[in-house]
């Protein structure tokens, strides 16, 4: 027997050897799951391209996004001017990449300004409970009952009108709900005996939260997190609407869709080529995000 | 003193029912454990058995410290562990580990079987890699997992290799003392024999000290040096197995083993069983005097006066109950 035990000892030690490498498992197989998702993968090569397009494009094109030239007024597209022109001629192929600069770092700073926040404030409260969780929910409930707009007039007010911001004022409110999910999976996770059990361990209460708590409660901050994207947008293609946002000639997606829509009966393109290159990237986002979710997910996996 | 590994004196667990957040009103109180006292020796298994909700489990978590006691000291190799605290009781957890009821939520699913071993291996001591990775096959190899199983997620696994994989992370920090708490209920009956029987060898080849929690008496009797019989947060009996299942002293333990079958068909037929009236009473306002004694069908106006205590009624078989000496 002693024997045997220690042959399997052997090959248990090169098995093992094979298994770890850098990193935590988890994260490691997430990526593999991920890398073998085909939508995830297509999603985030798109996700690239349009951020790429709309931050170093520019630099490589000869219109400006600025410049009117009322001659020529609103055409379709053409040689000239892949995507046409606006009503002040401007070359729209110019403006929704520099539109995508606007939107896209608007989406991803607020998502990801409201996810740290709103991860680490739903953690602490669901983790510590009592009074501190009453306190700081109803922390929540009162910057919620806040009007969003009345809010971002006061932080302009006070600040400035600058483009940062408007990343701060989106996220601030975005990270409201972020942190109730969170705070609610933790809840329910503190209850799980594995958790009792890293306790039992003698692990440290941090260790618990990161390594155990967090990717646990990972798949609903994920979908919700690219749920806040499309509504970071939109929410700044608002703003910029009442004058707060982007001011004009500058411009973002949101502010373009809603110029096009405006004539769309005319000029459809305005409206089309804005819509098309919000809807890709959300798309994109949305698939990415699912598939993110399963691949953090080691039940989830086919194989 | 000095030869026993774990002196549990007067241990008690009280649970107080609160209503409202910020004002508090206490409503009532949970006697789970109320003072309860044993002490085990260094190897020896003790067998912790009763019914559900007499405080058995919350007993269990209360001598990990995983529960505050209320009372009553847990001394652990003359350190008593209730006075511990913060990062002190987080290094001394190294050296009593738990396993628990249901390997289906003790194991944390994001974790392979190779992560979550690791974690324990590494939690009280800095090693390499290559000796980490080395305890870790070990460990697998002890309980009988395949080494292939190291990649491999908890939900890819029956619950009966779960628990193994449970086994095996209790054992990972080399603990004086493991509290198994129920580990083979939420299993097939089938599977249950086997982490019984690993149970007992890792006891025999590790020496460990084991206190093992179930409802069911045939599985304690196979394992345990001697069996405690709780009701409703205390111990009514205590003895070895041949002691308190053959000739039980305390009327609940009798009525307890009289509700076991026999295997035997001849013997079961024959079987007399003691049923008991009535539920256990909620441990909020357990019954004055004897806790036993709305059910008891030896009951006397004494027993509602006093509590009794446990007494040693002969070769250190212990019941807390008056009338032993009529009874019997």
């Amino acid at each position: 027997m002693s024997s045997g035990a220690e042959l399997s000892d052997l090959v248990g030690a090169e098995d093992a050897a094979n298994t770890e490498e850098r990193g935590t498992s988890l994260w490691r197989d997430a990526w593999h799951r991920l890398a073998k998702n085909r939508m995830a993968v297509l999603s985030a090569a798109l996700l690239v391209v349009l951020t790429l397009a709309a931050f170093v494009g520019p630099l490589f094109l000869t219109h400006s996004y600025e410049t009117q030239n009322l001659h020529l007024g609103a055409v379709p597209p053409d040689a000239q001017h892949w995507l046409g022109t606006d009503t002040l001629g401007r070359d729209l192929f110019t403006r929704v990449l520099y539109g995508g600069r606007v939107s896209l770092s608007v989406g991803l700073c607020a998502t990801a300004v409201a996810l740290t926040i709103g991860v680490l404030y739903g953690t602490i409260s669901g983790f510590i409970g009592g009074k501190v969780d009453v306190v700081m929910m109803r922390v929540v409930d009162i910057i919620f009952a806040l009007p969003f707009t009345v809010f971002v007039i006061l932080l302009m007010v006070f600040f400035g009108r600058k483009f940062l911001l408007l990343f701060v004022a989106i996220g601030a409110v975005q990270w409201l709900t972020m942190a109730r999910i969170v705070r609610s999976q933790v809840m329910s996770l503190r209850r799980m005996e594995f958790i009792e059990a890293a306790q039992a361990l003698g692990l440290s209460r941090l260790r618990i939260i990161f390594r155990h708590m967090i990717p646990n409660a990972l798949g609903p901050i994920i979908v919700y997190a690219t749920l806040t994207v499309p509504s970071v947008m939109l929410l700044e293609a608002f703003l910029s609407f009442l004058g707060l946002g982007v001011q004009p000639p500058m411009s973002s997606w949101g502010v373009l869709i809603k110029e096009g829509a405006d004539s769309m009966e005319e000029f459809p393109w305005l409206l089309i080529f804005p819509g098309l290159a919000l809807a890709l990237s959300l798309f994109s986002l949305n698939f990415l995000g699912d598939g993110l979710r399963d691949a953090f997910d080691p039940r989830a996996a086919k194989d | 003193m000095s030869t026993s590994l774990l002196d549990v004196e007067n241990l008690a667990t009280h649970f107080p029912v609160e209503r409202g957040t910020f004002f508090k009103r206490r409503i009532g109180i949970v006697r789970a454990v109320d003072g309860v006292s044993f002490a085990l020796r260094q190897g020896e298994v003790l067998g912790l058995a009763g019914e559900s909700g007499c405080g058995k489990s919350t007993l269990g978590r209360t001598i990990l410290q995983l529960i505050p006691p209320t009372s009553g000291s847990v001394v652990l190799e003359g350190r008593n562990l209730g006075r511990l605290r913060g990062r002190a009781l987080r290094r001394a957890r190294s050296d009593f580990q738990m396993i628990f009821q249901d390997p289906y939520a003790s194991l944390d699913p994001r974790m392979t079987v190779f992560d979550a071993l690791a974690e324990a291996v590494r939690a009280h001591k800095k090693l390499a890699r290559s000796e980490v990775r080395l305890r870790v096959s070990k460990l697998m190899a002890q309980v009988g997992l395949l080494p292939r199983a190291a990649k491999k997620y908890p939900h890819e696994f029956s619950g009966g290799q779960r628990q193994r994989i449970a086994i095996a992370r209790a054992l990972a920090v080399e603990p004086k003392l493991i509290i198994a708490d129920e580990p083979v209920s939420a299993l097939d009956v089938s599977i249950q024999a086997q982490i019984i029987n690993l149970l007992a060898e890792l006891r025999r080849n590790l020496g460990l000290t084991l206190i093992f929690i179930s409802h069911n008496l045939s599985v304690v009797k196979h394992i345990s040096d001697r069996i405690a019989i709780m009701y409703l947060g205390k111990i009514v009996e205590l003895g070895t197995p041949a002691q308190v299942l053959e000739k039980p002293l305390h009327p609940y333990t009798k009525a307890l083993v009289s509700a076991v079958p026999h295997a035997d068909p001849s013997r079961e037929r024959t079987r007399r069983r003691m049923v008991l009236p009535g539920d256990p009473p909620s441990p909020i306002n357990p019954p004055a005097g004897c806790r036993f004694h709305p059910r008891c069908p030896f009951c006397v106006e004494a027993c509602k006066a006093q509590i009794p205590p446990l007494v040693d009624w002969g070769d250190s078989h212990f019941a807390a109950c008056i009338r032993i000496p009529e009874i019997t």
